[in-house]
């Protein structure tokens, strides 16, 4: 399972303030915790902290990796944001460019414009693509499916490895009126999308999201991971720290047979 | 239309591990070997795929064995109260690329020798010979964990394989093999969830898992071979999607396992074959098949068994 440490990311308020104040080793310790909780790659994210979103972002590339060679997944709707991100970045590890839809009514060409930049960062960089195009995050599993299609055609036309492709499903907060359909039909794209080709593209998902406003997040978040791994899910963007959310991924990659079993299994992140 | 490029790549690769240590590294050695590397199952994909080339540690008794059969007594016989000067034959006439000390002898019911004599034949082999050394015990729990430390002490700064460690029996060489900076083979019962659960739980104690070496026991050819294949290239599967509890190099104990079974030792049977040929062939023939699951360090006991296996990989790992 590739997990994806969410905790860089300038809406939590010790990020925030780190960036405000440039402090190094609040950034630095989390980059290595969440390191040492199994994440294999940590998301940064500006967030609102900051007026200068570019220099912010550069700034915690740089930090991270003075002390962590852990790939980066850069995490911004903004290309020009990405664009400066991948001037200080190191590719050589791998890293991610989180995200990207098919085409935006401001930009037809947004997808194409990731995945240049990811082969400029490098041949092991990824990009992760949203099953959501310039009408907006679709509602049903067909039209999910259908974007995620084009995303594939587009990549593997211009030869972009379909395993640096991550397609993320969107996942909509389930407390949003009339949204509750929505963990259901993303389920049921997901079983599609893993057949879009040969080797699969990978499949990720901002866990968090799901249960934004919810009493029970870390029970929500735990089950619907569960589900999502049955249907090929292998990717997420996750808090690493939260132990039982971890065990729930050991479990499930275990009754999948994607780990070996062994008595201690659950200390495989 | 072009033919679309279905190669598979996987995201993980078998540790490389470098064993001995040369005297600029603080050993005496005067060779090391690496081994491991492989990124992909054997035969497939690359050349630069298949990692390094496996290796032939040749099996050197601490004591006269007491039932090797007569072809291996043929060849060894005037050697066995020499521990030193066998593993000197084995390096210098059959190309041996590592010795495997193996300490029969400290066995309760195989000599019960001392802590000493094992320290003793230790120093003896480590000045004779420069190639590195695995140090395996008897599989006797209270005897190794007697004798074993003291081995590895006398032993420590050479960068040796030692073992084997099982689920039920691995603390004290764990901990002294991480104090001494040696390898450690960790062992189980042809089963993959304690191959794994032992790598747990030593890596739990501190231990590198980058300085590990699967045993998961071996079956000669007719007796339980597939076994041991079927695990080697599940441990190989699992390596390569990335698990890294299972990313270990492999050693496999073909020389005891091929030598016991009748079809390779006994000798009056002649419709089986002329028994000067068949133990090696039996011999070499098990350490091929598996070379093919992932063995990367195969344990041999007959030269021309080791001549065949060191042809057929100089042919495959080129």
């Amino acid at each position: 399972m590739i997990l994806i440490g969410e905790r860089i990311n300038g809406m939590f308020l010790d990020v925030k303030n780190a960036i405000a104040e440039k402090n190094e080793k609040v950034v630095q310790d989390l980059a290595i915790k969440q390191t040492n909780a199994g994440a294999s790659y940590l998301d940064i994210n500006v967030g609102t902290a900051a007026a200068d979103q570019e220099g912010t972002m550069q700034w915690l590339i740089e930090t991270i990796q003075k002390v962590c060679q852990t790939p980066l997944s850069l995490d911004s709707q903004k290309p020009a944001v990405i664009a400066a991100g991948i001037k200080v970045l190191n590719g050589e590890n791998g890293g991610i460019l989180n995200s990207t839809p098919l085409n935006k009514k401001s930009d037809e060409e947004v997808l194409d414009k990731y995945l240049d930049m990811a082969d400029q960062a490098g041949p092991k960089v990824g990009v992760i693509a949203l099953t959501m195009d310039k009408n907006g995050v679709p509602q049903d599993t067909d039209t999910r499916v259908a974007i995620a299609a084009e995303i594939v055609q587009k990549a593997m036309e211009r030869g972009f490895d379909t395993q640096r492709l991550f397609i993320d499903p969107i996942v909509l907060p389930v407390k949003v009126p009339n949204a509750q359909a929505q963990p259901g039909n993303i389920l049921a794209a997901m079983e599609q999308i893993r057949y879009l080709s040969e080797p699969a593209p990978h499949m990720t998902i901002g866990l968090s999201n799901l249960s934004q406003g919810t009493n029970e997040r870390s029970l929500i978040n735990r089950i619907f991971l569960a589900m999502a791994i049955s249907r090929g899910l292998d990717s997420a963007i996750v808090e690493v720290f939260d132990e039982q959310l971890m065990n729930v991924v050991a479990t499930s990659e275990m009754l999948m047979n994607r780990q070996i079993y062994s008595d201690s299994f659950l200390k495989v992140y | 239309m072009p033919v679309p490029e279905i190669a598979q790549s996987f995201v993980g690769s078998v540790n490389r591990v470098t064993l001995g240590a040369l005297p600029e590294n603080g050993g005496t050695r005067t060779s090391t070997i690496t081994i491991g590397g492989a990124k992909n199952v054997v035969y497939a994909g690359s050349f630069s795929d298949a990692g390094e080339k496996p290796v032939v540690a040749m099996d050197v008794l601490d004591t006269a064995p007491l039932d090797w059969p007569d072809e291996l007594a043929k060849v060894y016989k005037d050697l066995w109260e020499s521990p030193e000067q066998w593993a000197a034959k084995c390096v210098e006439e059959y190309g041996a690329d590592m010795i495997c000390l193996k300490f029969d002898g400290i066995h309760p019911d195989k000599g019960d020798k001392s802590p000493a004599d094992a320290v003793k034949t230790t120093q003896d082999v480590l000045k004779t010979v420069g190639v590195p050394l695995v140090l395996w015990g008897c599989g006797n729990n209270d005897k190794d964990n007697k004798v074993m430390p003291e081995v590895s002490q006398a032993a420590k700064g050479e960068n040796c394989l030692i073992g084997t460690v099982e689920e039920d029996n691995y603390k004290s060489l764990t901990a002294i093999a991480l104090a001494d900076n040696h390898h450690l083979i960790t062992g189980a019962p042809l089963d993959i969830n304690i191959a794994k659960q032992i790598n747990i739980l030593v890596s739990d104690m501190g231990f590198p898992t980058e300085k590990i070496v699967t045993f998961q026991s071996t079956g000669a050819l007719g007796y339980g071979i597939e076994y041991a294949y079927s695990i080697g290239e599940r441990q190989r599967l699992a390596t390569l999607s990335g698990d890294k509890m299972m990313s270990m190099p492999v050693i496999c104990d073909v020389g005891y396992e091929s030598w016991r079974v009748k079809e390779a030792k006994l000798n009056d049977i002649p419709s089986w074959g002329d028994p000067a040929d068949r133990g090696p062939m039996w011999e070499a023939t098990t350490a091929i098949c598996l070379l093919q699951a992932g063995a990367d360090i195969i344990r041999m006991r007959h030269p021309r068994a080791v001549a065949m296996v060191k042809n057929y990989i100089d042919q495959i790992w080129q």
